[in-house]
């Protein structure tokens, strides 16, 4: 080392803080950074500006500009758009949206009776408030719980003592297995159970219907005028498929993972097994399953309903998934987590519910969203066995003679009408995961 | 530097401490009798025996996978013992989960990696215990939190999240939470261990002013000043047994065990 080099240093004192340079910040920063950023990514900016450029101003001027609104038939829209725009010109014959929207909304419904289904819809959002945002006051939890009831109530109708007796059941299964059993066998848990679980579905099977019957026969009809259930269609339809669904598959999917984890041998066994088994059969198998076999097994004479049957394939079809998308946040856990939890005294369900669900739930939001996303989309599949949901609907409107020859416009209408719902979820879970991020 | 023992040390220096002879009850704490553990094959625990007064200050020291996380892990039931017996606060720990719980809520326990519940705060982390185990209302458990936290100094963090906290911050919020359910015995399992330099310091003033009032506390920790101040009593365990145990002053400069002279030569030699 020359001697005139020293590896000595002292810093002469603290340097201040300075302002970034200019082009690293404001819009010019963020466009060079973002869409200029090297020859690569020009060149993939200028591509796709090019390409917007020219597809979306025909589908602007096919949709809105030359689309049609008001007419009778597919034949009155295309003289109109002649008429308007000349020969050769095609556009959107949106008539037959406008035509058909009740039967959209909501399938064969009584329209007397709209008002039911419209008021069930917004009572929803009331209902789901509380769920999806916590600044919600809680006392709505209370409304949020009776909702199933009030909007199966609204949509169906009928008196009020089926659903009353209904309700009855798991109080009339607690009496019989944990009260009267008391002198069989004792104190047992499992056998009290057990029984309760038997008692309640003998109740729903054989005692539900009779007693309803006898108590309007001697008290009178109390409730809603009935509406059957294929009547019911169309949106209205997808989104009664699509709600119960999803509050019903995350529920189980939870009870399933943690299952699936259990230390006890049979336990996890059933819930391996059925998970499994759901997974590995098809929907549609289900749906077919739901509308032409269980009919086979159940005792003749009880009449299930097909929507009540679909609704229960769909929720176990996606809590099958739905477990298995809790079972990967629940691996994401590291072990201390659960250690910190027993050493502190808290029980297995405190400490579920407490510590180990919240953080598995908020890694598996994603995933659970996507589910609910999959779920609502996998309804449309229903029109396979006959339902008329949006998709079952197209094709009587499309052997409407009025109609015939239609396609583009229904597809793209129904399109939509899913997207909104589908993309409205996705968005929730990307606020719900920055709401609930705390590393930062 | 005159005194090995002195190596590597982040003992306080501005106020000396010397525990060691601190008076120790009579009244037994833990009893450990024959206790052996297996994992599948492999024996970890070996014919343990072990008695813990109220009060006392127990370093637990030994090359790694000799055993000694195994052990205190054991006193809480975090792992299983398959042969002999383990009493703490005269309760039989067996498959009885009410036993179980009981001294769960009784015994508390820091780790290495804190195990805080990241999605709560700080305060909700300290109170979440005594709410539902011990039934606290939660006013009296926030009240009693803030102040365990201000006897680790940090009081201002209550309201922020673990993951906001440095690691130091971090150990001392685990020991505020465990001291948050009163505990009677206090089991740290290698708690200063995945600490900075700097932070380790502060996680050890903590456990000082634990042990000068008298918690009864098992150390499993390479910090050998700690030891040598705090500890009334330093086992050394390998391969799944006791290989020696004394008081620090006889245990450092007086090792009867060769397996015991070569651990120390090792951790403090340089």
């Amino acid at each position: 080392m020359s001697s005139d080099r020293s590896i000595a240093f002292v810093a002469s004192g603290q340097i201040p803080p300075s302002a970034p340079p200019a082009n690293l910040t404001g819009p010019i920063g963020w466009v060079r950074e973002n869409l200029f950023d090297g020859i690569l990514n020009s060149i993939l900016t200028l591509a796709s500006i090019a390409i917007i450029v020219m597809v979306v101003p025909p589908i602007i001027d096919w949709a809105f500009l030359k689309g049609v609104w008001n007419a009778g038939s597919l034949g009155e829209c295309r003289e109109i758009v002649v008429a308007t725009h000349g020969e050769g010109a095609s556009g959107a014959c949106w008539a037959v949206i406008h035509e058909r929207i009740y039967q959209f909304l909501f399938g064969f419904y009584p329209p007397e009776l709209y008002w039911r289904p419209i008021l069930a819809f917004m009572l929803l959002f009331v209902a789901i408030a509380p769920v999806l945002f916590s600044s919600a006051p809680r006392q709505m939890l209370w409304f949020s719980l009776a909702y199933p009831l009030i909007a199966f109530f609204l949509i169906w109708g009928g008196s009020i003592w089926g659903t009353l007796l209904f309700l009855a059941g798991p109080v009339v299964g607690y009496l019989v297995g944990f009260r009267a059993g008391r002198f069989a066998y004792g104190d047992n848990f499992i056998v009290g159970a057990a029984v309760t679980v038997l008692a309640t579905v003998l109740w729903w099977l054989f005692a539900v219907t009779p007693i309803a019957d006898a108590l309007t026969s001697t008290i009178g009809f109390v409730g809603f005028e009935p509406v059957e259930s294929d009547r019911l269609g169309g949106f209205l339809l997808s989104i009664t498929i699509g709600v119960i669904g999803i509050s019903g598959s995350l529920p189980i999917g939870i009870v399933l993972a943690l299952g699936r984890q259990s230390s006890m041998f049979a336990i996890k066994t059933m819930c391996v097994v059925f998970i499994e088994f759901i997974r590995g059969v098809p929907l549609i198998t289900l749906l077919f399953v739901a509308s032409v076999l269980l009919n086979y097994f159940l005792p003749p004479g009880t009449s299930f309903d097909l929507v009540l049957r679909v609704v229960i394939m769909v929720t176990l079809f996606a809590s099958a998934y739905m477990a298995e998308v809790i079972r990967g946040g629940l691996a994401a856990l590291p072990s201390g987590q659960y250690e910190a939890a027993d050493a502190l005294g808290l029980n297995y369900w405190q400490a579920t519910r407490l510590i180990i669900m919240p953080q598995a739930l908020k890694v598996a939001i994603p995933g659970i969203v996507s589910n609910f996303i999959g779920l609502f989309k996998d309804t449309t599949l229903v029109s396979v066995i006959g339902l008329l949901d949006p998709v079952g609907l197209l094709n009587p409107i499309r052997a409407d003679s009025a109609w015939n020859g239609i396609l583009w416009e229904l597809y793209m209408f129904v399109a939509l009408f899913f997207w909104v719902f589908c993309f409205s979820m996705s968005r929730y879970s990307m606020y719900l995961e920055k709401k609930l991020k705390t590393d930062r | 530097m005159s005194d090995p023992l002195m190596a590597d040390d982040h003992m306080p220096e501005d106020h000396p401490v010397d525990l060691s002879k601190m008076h120790v009850s009579d009244e037994v704490a833990i009893q450990i009798n024959n206790m052996n553990k297996w994992y599948g094959e492999f024996h970890v625990l070996r014919d343990i025996n072990l008695t813990v007064n109220r009060g006392e200050r127990i370093v637990i020291c030994g090359p790694s996978g000799s055993g000694k996380s195994t052990l205190i892990r054991c006193i809480n039931r975090l792992e299983e013992h398959q042969k002999g017996d383990i009493i703490v606060n005269d309760v039989e720990l067996n498959s009885d989960l009410k036993n179980i719980d009981k001294i769960r809520a009784e015994v508390g326990m820091v780790f290495q990696h804190f195990n805080l519940f990241p999605h709560l705060t700080i305060l909700e982390n300290c109170t979440l215990a005594p709410i539902w185990v011990r039934k606290t209302p939660k006013k009296e458990a926030e009240a009693d939190a803030m102040l365990l936290l201000e006897r680790v100094k940090i009081p201002e963090q209550a309201h922020k999240f673990p993951g906001q906290l440095s690691g130091g911050q971090q150990q001392r919020v685990a020991i505020a939470r465990s001291l948050c359910m009163k505990p009677r015995i206090m089991l740290f399992d290698e708690p200063t261990s995945a600490l900075d330099p700097e932070m380790i310091k502060e996680v050890l003033d903590t456990m000082i002013g634990l042990a000068e009032e008298g918690m009864t506390m098992l150390v499993v920790t390479h910090e050998m000043g700690f030891a040598r101040q705090v500890a009334n009593r330093v086992i050394f365990m390998d391969e799944g047994q006791i290989v020696e145990e004394n008081e620090p002053e006889e245990f450092f400069h007086n090792p009867k065990s060769e397996r015991t002279k070569l651990f120390l030569s090792q951790i403090l030699g340089h």
